[in-house]
């Protein structure tokens, strides 16, 4: 599985990645090597396999929706790059 | 006073109890002992001497109002311990061995770190990892690599290498780590020292940064088992802050002095022992087998076929969960941000120059898994695979009540050695990746020396929330042998 580099520039898109030139390449192939490794997969058969996306019994955690303290709202923006009057700034969305 | 910072966390707390030492000494001890060897192991990312201090004063002032009124003290009173630095502690900076976390002060604490604050630890500090836990050799922290107190040329292991290191320098008696796919087992294994990854859901995630959510546990170091053990059963249960904690009674694990192993039923998988691996490893694990057997347990076969599909399987999970906790770094909530004109801008500039080179590795190779078209082919194959490795693991423990493997196929590598090539780094972890596929908790502990005076580890494995079993196997182990008391020449 040889990976393109249109299709690294690709993934980084999606990720929200910027990658230099020799990034990309890099990745191209340590990615390659890596999905070349587990191909192997491929080989089992998993047919009436079920998947397991967690390791513990099927249970219901919800709870009653009772109103409690949050995180003191200074100690919280205190992390933010920027803030505007106990909200945080953010750049245009639209260009 | 360096003497003290020889003590284990059980000989420390009897020692404090008889009044024979305070926690201030006990913790100046440690300091000592960190401010003597942190200029060669790199084992934290930010100390908390200050602070520790203070926990210490309090620690005493408690136990000796404690002693005057007769009221019982909690367990861990002045007991001096390090975090690995992905683990949030309320005040403290919590980088994650990342740029983009360098000035992010976490507002509120971990559950497992405030259970043992509750219980009565003192905070050294916060030890160093690879970034956000991915490595297995802690070389890919933002803030320099952790260096291998046994040899300084070779790494600690990872990605909890620094907590590792810490414990086995006598910086401090335990330590706190988090395992994902061996980052708390492989690191002790290197290090010498003993290492608890629990049951998956069994210490609250609360707190943790989340890195592979399926997979990641809190788990514990000390230099026994014993030690790791009460880090243990102080952190363990139910927490309503951690959806997957599972609401399961935490038995007490009582271990004494009785060395007796009879009926204990240890199985030996011959998919643990593969070509290439390091004869001595292979004969240090052997020879403990053996040592099991010697004190009353009774040792069978047993077999996980699908093994050799744990690697694949972990690397196509672990990244594509890795590629969705990851996208809440985007500058703007918290951490370092890189402006840009509009939001798109700042959210590629901002990741591309925060996160290191195997951070991003991992989200692409996650991405990638997760994305339109490969989905089912890599993510969804990965996740059936899953349950065939968790199937192995159950239909074992019909047989056995635990399961006896090396930790790694090697010593502690030299730095610098699988830096050009991931794929020969993930092979660390191939015989430590089942155990969190499979949700199952596994123990970590020293089992004999290599010719070049490097720790060689054995791996004790055992059903869903049978820690206690794990801990009396290597407690009883180290009743009668000594690997586990020896000290890295600089530590001593």
């Amino acid at each position: 599985m040889k990976l393109t580099l249109a299709e690294v520039e690709h993934i980084a898109q999606l990720a929200r990645l910027e990658l230099s030139a020799a990034e990309k390449e890099l990745y191209r192939q340590q990615l390659s090597a890596i999905l070349d490794y587990a191909a192997r997969l491929q080989a089992l058969d998993t047919s009436g396999i079920p998947p397991t996306a967690s390791v513990l019994p099927p249970r219901s955690v919800l709870r009653e929706d009772e109103p409690r303290p949050g995180l003191p709202i200074e100690e919280v923006l205190r992390n933010a790059a920027q803030i505007d009057d106990h909200q945080f700034r953010v750049p245009p969305v639209l260009e | 006073m360096t003497a003290l910072s020889q003590l284990t966390a059980r000989e420390a707390l009897e020692a404090l109890e008889l009044g024979r030492i305070s926690s201030m000494e006990l913790t100046r001890a440690c300091i000592q002992q960190i401010d003597r060897l942190e200029p060669g192991v790199h084992a934290f990312i930010t100390r908390t001497s200050e602070q520790a201090l203070s926990q210490a004063l309090a620690a005493d002032t408690l136990r000796a109002e404690a002693r005057q009124s007769g009221q019982p003290v909690p367990p861990l009173l002045g007991l001096p311990l390090v975090v690995k630095d992905i683990l949030a502690l309320s005040g403290v900076r919590c980088t994650c061995g990342s740029r983009i976390l360098e000035h992010f002060v976490p507002p509120y604490t971990a559950t497992s770190v405030q259970r043992l604050l509750d219980a009565g630890v003192v905070v050294l500090g916060k030890t160093n990892t690879d970034e956000y836990a991915m490595g297995s050799s802690t070389e890919n922290s933002a803030y320099g690599r952790t260096f291998n107190p046994w040899d300084m040329s070779r790494v600690p292991g990872g990605s909890s290498g620094g907590s590792a290191a810490a414990v086995a320098a006598r910086m401090a008696p335990v330590a706190l780590g988090t395992d994902t796919g061996g980052s708390v087992r492989q690191p002790a294994a290197y290090c010498g020292v003993t290492g608890i990854k629990p049951t998956y859901g069994r210490v609250s995630r609360y707190g943790l940064v989340a890195y592979g959510s399926s997979l990641d546990s809190v788990g514990a170091f000390g230099r026994t088992a014993e030690d790791a053990a009460m880090l243990f059963s102080a952190m363990a249960g139910y927490d309503p802050l951690d959806a997957t904690s599972m609401d399961a009674p935490v038995p007490a694990i009582q271990l004494n002095g009785d060395a007796s192993l009879k009926g204990l039923r240890v199985g030996v998988p011959r998919e643990y022992f593969i070509s290439g691996m390091q004869p001595e490893v292979e004969n240090g694990v052997k020879q403990a087998v053996k040592q099991l057997a010697a004190l009353g347990a009774s040792v069978r076969e047993v077999h996980l076929p699908h093994t050799e599909y744990a690697l694949p399987v972990y690397y196509l999970i672990a990244p594509a969960e890795a590629s969705a906790n990851l996208a809440r770094y985007d500058g703007i909530r918290f951490g370092e941000r890189k402006d840009g004109e509009v939001m798109w801008d700042v959210f590629y500039r901002t990741r591309g120059a925060g996160f290191g080179p195997e951070v991003k590795r991992r989200i692409m190779l996650g991405t990638y898994a997760l994305s339109a078209g490969y989905y089912d082919a890599y993510y969804g194959q990965a996740q059936k695979v899953r349950t065939l490795i968790k199937r192995d693991f159950e239909n074992a423990f019909q047989s056995v009540d635990v399961i006896a493997t090396p930790v790694a196929p090697t010593t502690a590598f030299r730095a610098g050695e699988h830096s050009n090539d991931p794929l020969a780094m993930y092979l660390e972890d191939v015989f430590t990746l089942p155990t969190n596929l499979a949700g199952v908790p596994g123990l970590a502990f020293p089992v004999g020396f290599d010719k070049a005076g490097l720790p060689i580890g054995m791996q004790l494995m055992g059903p869903h929330f049978r820690e206690d079993v794990l801990f009396r196997a290597a407690h009883a182990y180290q009743q009668v042998t000594d690997w586990h008391k020896r000290v890295p020449a600089l530590a001593q």
